[in-house]
């Protein structure tokens, strides 16, 4: 006897939208397996078994012996681990931004960078390069410092715009276009007065995920921490603002303070990803349109899944950057997109369901 | 006592009055329609129940003021004219959304919100859509779908905002009956707007004419509906047919013969 039945409907249990452990397992797979092949490869090979190995050994009560001299396992700890993990950072925190932006503007083509993110973050880098702020490294570089505050500043503007054009989430939408094109005109007037700086300048716009170490991780983690932390707790409320502001409030719900507290959430996570890795496009967009068609677009499978397979993409996407043309590496941003694109047409012509 | 008491009710949306003084009150179980030529402000005043829009006068539920919309949404359900219909979702997800007044903003769906979401699906013939999306639904069935989430709200008040509106006749008849019957056994209140006149006639308990913004007419249909009034608020020429089952408005061309 099902509860239902019990309770003298007679039919079927009723199928509410969730997670499935079968996808969180996807998820959870995908990402386990793209941090140990991200490890694995590079200028020295290093057996996936033995980084298994090795990382296992870490963990407290287990004792593995995996053979691997002082130097790879530095090579491992040092230098891989710490940029397989800021790669996952990024990745989540793009994608789950970018869900939760299409889930509170109720538009498919929102994008983390949809409130002028991208080019206040540009800006900010730029003016940094150009009025050579220095190299403080780690937690006072002042590059990313200044991306992040030309991140915020823009995420302010367009809000303070918006609100004065009314309060629709279409003046807001706008009101970042105006704030971005504003920004990205800043940007270009301070570039072409600097125009020695302009290979640094576009070098970090292209965006790429480097590590010294673990500063760049410790500083990425809080904002990660915030903005999936707090998006995974709205995931219900986005679903239900997928009916329209009115009657979201007649099912009990203030739509315009969900949308801020989301909307700000995810600024702050993407300000941050973009500061440390620079613009990596398209991500926030592919990896929650992938998994919606993959395993349905309610906001309480495609939040978790953003954060796993946006992780995973981004470290995939990090893997290729930087062994397609060794020694060299390509922009990550670049990657993204070349990969990225054609997979995603590839999941939007195999997919039945309708998300939008 | 009245379930819903409206006083002074006034509403300016930019420079435009669209309701000036508005006072209705409407008792526990009844039906009340109200009818009025377009622009008449008859959504706006659904909306005001709701609190979607700002409006000054006051509108009590039982003698209080409800202030926050959980508060509001646990007394009234309503039916919009057009529903926004999500991409992707499911009739049985949707049907739940009518809990959210229930389990709050982070709240999860319990057995009993599946159960009571399963017994309005059941109870309206859509049992076997549950796993449907909604978007593939014909008008008729979607109708069917947005009304049971309204149910599953367990509010004591349905507002229906032209519930009948893009349903052919037995659709509409459908719709209705099962409202009706909904009253009669959970004792609802339902205020609804309706631009078919005879429908109005036949369904509900009494007639609320809104013309201008203002309500300009009360009463059982058979008082409120004559060829007089609708002259004078629709602008039309109609002939009243007497049937026991209410007036039946008939449109008369407005060319002589």
């Amino acid at each position: 006897m099902t509860d239902a039945s019990a309770a003298g409907t007679g039919g079927e249990p009723l199928r509410v939208a969730r997670l499935r452990p079968g996808a969180l397992v996807a998820g959870l797979v995908a990402v386990l397996g793209a941090m140990v092949i991200g490890m694995a490869l590079g200028p020295v090979d290093i057996s996936p078994k033995l980084i298994v190995y090795e990382l296992l050994d870490d963990l407290p009560l287990i004792e593995l012996d995996s053979g691997l001299s002082a130097q790879r396992v530095a090579i491992i700890e040092q230098i891989r681990l710490p940029r397989v993990v800021l790669g996952f950072l990024v990745g989540a925190t793009l994608s789950v931004s970018g869900a939760a932006y299409q889930g509170a503007f109720r538009n498919p083509l929102a994008d983390p960078y949809l409130l002028g993110i991208a080019a206040g973050a540009g800006l900010g880098a730029t003016v940094a390069i150009t009025q050579d702020w220095g190299d403080g490294g780690g937690f006072t570089d002042p590059v990313p410092l200044a991306a992040f505050g030309g991140a915020l500043l823009a995420v302010v503007l367009s809000y303070t715009a918006g609100h004065v054009g009314g309060r629709s989430t279409a003046s807001l939408v706008l009101a970042g276009v105006a704030v971005a094109s504003f920004l990205t005109a800043a940007q270009t007037y301070v570039l072409q007065a600097n125009s020695d700086a302009f290979r640094e300048v576009y070098a970090w716009i292209l965006g790429r995920i480097a590590t010294s170490g673990w500063s760049e991780v410790v500083l990425m983690v809080p904002y990660f921490l915030l903005a999936a932390g707090i998006v995974f707790r709205y995931r219900r409320a986005l679903d239900v603002l997928a009916v329209g502001d009115e009657e979201a409030q007649a099912l009990g719900l203030e739509p315009r303070k969900i949308r801020v507290i989301v909307v700000l959430a995810a600024s702050l996570g993407a300000a941050a990803a973009v500061s440390v890795s620079g613009l990596i496009g398209f991500v926030g967009i592919i990896v929650p349109h992938a998994v919606r068609l993959a395993f349905g677009a309610s906001h309480r499978v495609l939040i978790p899944l953003s954060i796993l397979f946006g992780g995973a993409f981004m470290v995939l996407a990090d893997l290729a950057a930087r062994t397609i043309v060794e020694p060299a590496e390509l922009p990550i941003g670049v990657v993204t997109a070349f990969l990225g694109a054609p997979f995603f047409v590839l999941v939007l012509r195999t997919s039945r369901r309708s998300v939008w | 006592m009245s379930i819903i008491s409206i006083s002074g009710l006034t509403v300016d949306l930019g420079n435009q009055r669209i309701l000036e003084g508005v006072d209705l009150d409407i008792d526990a179980g009844e039906w009340v329609n109200i009818i009025g030529p377009n622009g008449a402000g008859k959504t706006t005043m659904l909306r005001s129940l709701l609190g979607t829009v700002e409006h000054t006068g006051t509108i009590e539920l039982d003698g209080t003021r409800p202030t926050k919309p959980i508060e509001r949404a646990r007394r009234l359900a309503y039916v919009p004219q057009s529903s926004v219909i999500p991409g992707g979702m499911h009739v049985g997800d949707y049907v739940l959304l009518g809990r959210t007044p229930h389990r709050g903003v982070f709240g999860r769906d319990s057995d009993t919100d599946c159960n009571i979401a399963m017994d309005v699906l059941t109870r309206l013939d859509l049992a076997e859509f549950t796993m449907r999306e909604v978007g593939s639904l014909s008008g008729g069935e979607r109708q069917r779908v947005v009304l049971a989430r309204a149910l599953a709200q367990q509010a004591d008040i349905v507002l229906l905002d032209e519930p009948t509106t893009a349903l052919d006749l037995g659709h509409q008849q459908e719709v209705l009956d099962l409202v009706e019957s909904l009253r009669r056994d959970r004792g609802l209140t339902v205020v609804a707007t309706l631009h078919d006149l005879t429908l109005a006639a036949r369904y509900g308990d009494r007639i609320a004419v809104l013309s201008g913004g203002r309500i300009v007419e009360t009463g059982l249909p058979s008082a409120v509906l004559t060829a007089a009034t609708i002259a004078e608020h629709f602008g039309a020429t109609v002939r009243i047919i007497d049937d026991p089952d209410g007036p039946v408005i008939v449109p008369t061309t407005g060319v002589p013969q």
